[in-house]
């Protein structure tokens, strides 16, 4: 713990030296200490690093990183724990609830959370996803869908929108073949496991501000209420969407938000809070 | 969204003051701060980091720590700084600056 | 001494859990291995640990993995079909070097079989069964007194060498009635803070748990790291039994409920007169090869009985490597062979090599 005079500049308890108050920089935003500083192996503009950095910080800003456990599955997210500087698990493709459900189980007092793409937990994984939820299991998901499969480089997710173009749909996603895109917060909210479930998008600063306060109330209604907080978040994949980054963001703005609405679904109530 | 990469800002007078520190050899080129930045500050270099990404370099004449930048960076590469807002001029006295103190200490946490 | 209860291989297993400290049972019901689930659901609560039907046998052996990776004695029961959908956690698990106990109530195959007992996992179980290199510590019950016996040494087994334990039982030890003993157990202390993911305290480097090695150095590194460890097992855990082999000219060679039956023939054997031992592997891996070995310079012939097509026979003669013919019989889909038909059968073996 510092002291306030050591937090001080020099200069200002100096009593000859005039302080130029107006000249004086503060340190308004830095890197998290819980992100590890090592450059990231995604792509440039990829959401995941960006969301990556998002969970620390509000680990680092709630301080809970001695008892927080994170899980991340197969995908391009699959090397998480490279870059979270917490205890973490890499999971199976489609499995991280499952695993999840066995570290919370044993450990209610910690806090965990899962990272899936779409196609971990709406694919592969959606029935260990749809069953933790249905059993509220007391963690959190961090859902980040970008309507593509990107660590396999671009083939159809089960949010692909209708008519967009994949290496496995390269003609768009015929809806009347493959069906159309799974809208995970809507569906799991459905289950009464589910206490908080939202959706945001970090394809602007408002975006990362408002994502950034879901996980924050995530995070807290994992020790507050009973059952499963699922922030799915919208992020842009712009290697396999064959966009810039900025391209990716207005895509994001003008076709994602149409089949995947942003806001919140399902708010905790108070017989969702915890009893001593 | 405003693509505001190849503008520049026009420099003025502010109450606040803004400077970010950017750590270029990471910096990935992806251009979204850029956009993020509604002082045109931002801007990508013409050379290229270790790793080859073109980077980005920062006007910091134009910029008031708004932190938008460095919210929407993937790459944590950011840091911002900000000066207080200028207040009602004050008399340096260690009260003063103990109290200025604790307002800079309670609001950065 | 403790006292002799009388209870089903299931049951008994299920019980010896509870006694070796496991924290942690996620399972599914499948024939014929449900009454672990079932005791456990019904005792584990009494002792405030977890228990967790799952959705499926992925997902219970993924919960497995989780429970495990926190650093919990944790375990899982199914039976065939079900085993081969947890092949890919155990894989995971085992790359990931996570301790657990995995019990296969074995069931005749393939696809959806049958109920009845059979030993046609035997491949799965020892030989891989999931992707990639990895080996399970196998151990073959023949009683239910192994059945709990067993649990004991495959959780501490886990534990000694952080790998998954599996116990290959079948359907007929699952499910008999015989007199058990549980030991006065007391629990070797194994520290698993150095890899456990249980919150990252300031004081240490945070703590993962992975079998991803994208980097090939780092792969194969890895790979060799878990081979020694198989090595030293292969050196240090071989466990087996033998009967009546100093004398023997002739050995059957089983494992599990089939070492039963020809624990029987083999003594109708010695009533007439033939020289007739057995020899039961305990561990399916490591595989007893040198002793088998060693035995097959005094012995002439070997029968591998098992219910099964002819799996084990494979690591019988490779331990034997050719210096007396080793046969096979076994009968499948849940049948069994009766003693007599085992007898008639070495009978004629007997004859046929004498002949020749």
């Amino acid at each position: 713990m510092q002291t306030e005079e050591q937090l001080l500049p020099q200069t200002a308890l100096d009593p000859v030296t005039p302080a130029c108050h107006e000249e004086t920089y503060e340190v308004v935003y830095h890197k998290p200490a819980t992100l590890v500083d090592v450059p990231m192996h995604y792509c440039p503009g990829c959401a995941h690093s960006l969301v990556h950095k998002l969970i620390m910080e509000v680990v680092e800003d709630l301080d809970i990183a001695e008892k927080t456990i994170g899980v991340a599955p197969v995908g391009c997210s699959v090397f998480a724990y490279d870059y979270m500087n917490i205890d973490m698990q890499e999971a199976a493709h489609g499995r991280a609830c499952a695993v999840a459900t066995g570290i919370k189980r044993l450990m209610p007092d910690k806090y965990v959370f899962t990272y899936q793409g779409d196609g971990d937990l709406a694919a592969i994984g959606i029935a260990e996803t749809l069953h933790a939820v249905n059993r509220g299991e007391n963690f959190l998901i961090v859902f980040m869908n970008n309507a593509v499969y990107g660590m396999t480089s671009g083939q159809m997710a089960p949010t692909t929108l209708p008519g967009m173009h994949t290496t496995t749909s390269p003609d768009g996603r015929d809806v009347s073949y493959y069906g159309a895109p799974i809208k995970v917060a809507e569906l799991l909210a459905n289950l009464p496991g589910a206490v908080y479930v939202t959706r945001q998008a970090v394809n602007s600063a408002n975006g990362v501000r408002r994502t950034k306060k879901a996980l924050m109330n995530a995070f807290k209604y994992q020790q507050q209420y009973k059952g499963t907080c699922l922030v799915e978040i919208i992020g842009n994949c712009p290697s396999n969407w064959k966009m810039t980054p900025l391209e990716a963001s207005r895509f994001i703005d003008e076709e994602m938000v149409k089949t995947f609405p942003l806001g919140d679904i399902k708010l905790p109530q108070a017989d969702n809070l915890k009893t001593e | 969204m405003e693509d505001n990469s190849k503008k520049t800002a026009p420099v003025k007078e502010r109450k606040v003051k803004g400077k970010v520190e950017i750590d270029i050899q990471k910096c990935k080129g992806c251009e979204l701060c850029t956009a993020a930045c509604k002082e045109q500050a931002l801007t990508l270099s013409e050379t290229i980091n270790i790793k080859g990404y073109r980077y980005i370099i920062a006007n910091n004449d134009a910029c008031t720590g708004c932190v938008n930048c460095a919210l929407v960076c993937p790459d944590a590469v950011i840091t911002v700084y900000r000066t207080h807002p200028a207040k009602k001029p004050v008399d340096i006295t260690p009260e003063n600056i103990r109290e200025q103190l604790h307002d800079i200490v309670s609001t950065s946490k | 001494m403790a006292e002799f209860k009388l209870m089903k291989g299931n049951e008994a297993m299920a019980e010896a859990a509870i006694q070796a400290g496991c924290d942690a049972y996620f399972g599914y019901p499948i024939t014929p291995q449900s009454e672990v689930l079932e005791y456990l659901a019904r005792e584990m609560p009494k002792y405030n640990r977890i228990v967790m039907q799952a959705e499926s046998e992925v997902a219970s052996i993924n919960m497995v993995y989780g429970a495990a990776g926190a650093g919990f004695r944790t375990m899982t029961s199914s039976s065939s079909p079900g085993m081969s959908l947890m092949q890919e956690g155990i894989s995971y698990m085992a790359g990931a070097e996570l301790p657990c106990l995995l019990v296969n109530v074995n069931r005749a195959g393939p696809g959806l079989g049958t109920i009845q007992p059979g030993q046609g996992d035997y491949f799965q179980s020892v030989k891989g069964g999931g992707h990639g290199d990895y080996k399970l510590i196998v151990l073959a019950p023949a009683s239910v007194q192994e059945m709990a016996d067993f649990v004991f040494l495959g959780f501490d087994l886990a534990d000694k060498y952080r790998n998954p334990v599996l116990m290959l039982s079948d359907g007929a030890i699952g499910q008999m009635m015989e007199k058990v003993q549980f030991p006065a157990y007391t629990r070797p202390l194994t520290d698993k803070s150095s890899w456990a993911t249980t919150g990252k305290p300031t004081t240490r480097e945070r703590n993962y748990i992975t079998s991803l090695f994208i980097q090939p150095e780092r792969m194969e590194e890895h790979n060799l790291k878990l081979e020694e460890k198989f090595k030293q097992i292969r050196e240090n855990e071989v466990r087996f039994e033998e009967y009546n082999t100093a004398d023997a000219a002739y050995l059957f060679v089983a494992y599990g409920l089939s070492a039963r039956i020809c624990m029987k023939a083999m003594d109708l054997l010695r009533e007439k007169g033939t020289p007739v031992g057995l020899f039961r592997p305990i561990t399916l891996f490591p595989y007893p090869y040198k002793r088998l070995q060693e035995l097959a310079a005094q012995a002439k012939l070997m029968l591998t009985v098992e219910l099964n097509s002819g799996q084990m026979v494979e690591d019988v003669r490779l331990g034997v490597n050719g210096k007396i013919p080793v046969e096979f019989y076994g009968r499948m889909g849940g049948m069994m062979p009766t003693p007599e038909e085992i007898v008639q059968h070495l009978e004629n073996l007997i004859q046929y090599h004498h002949a020749n």
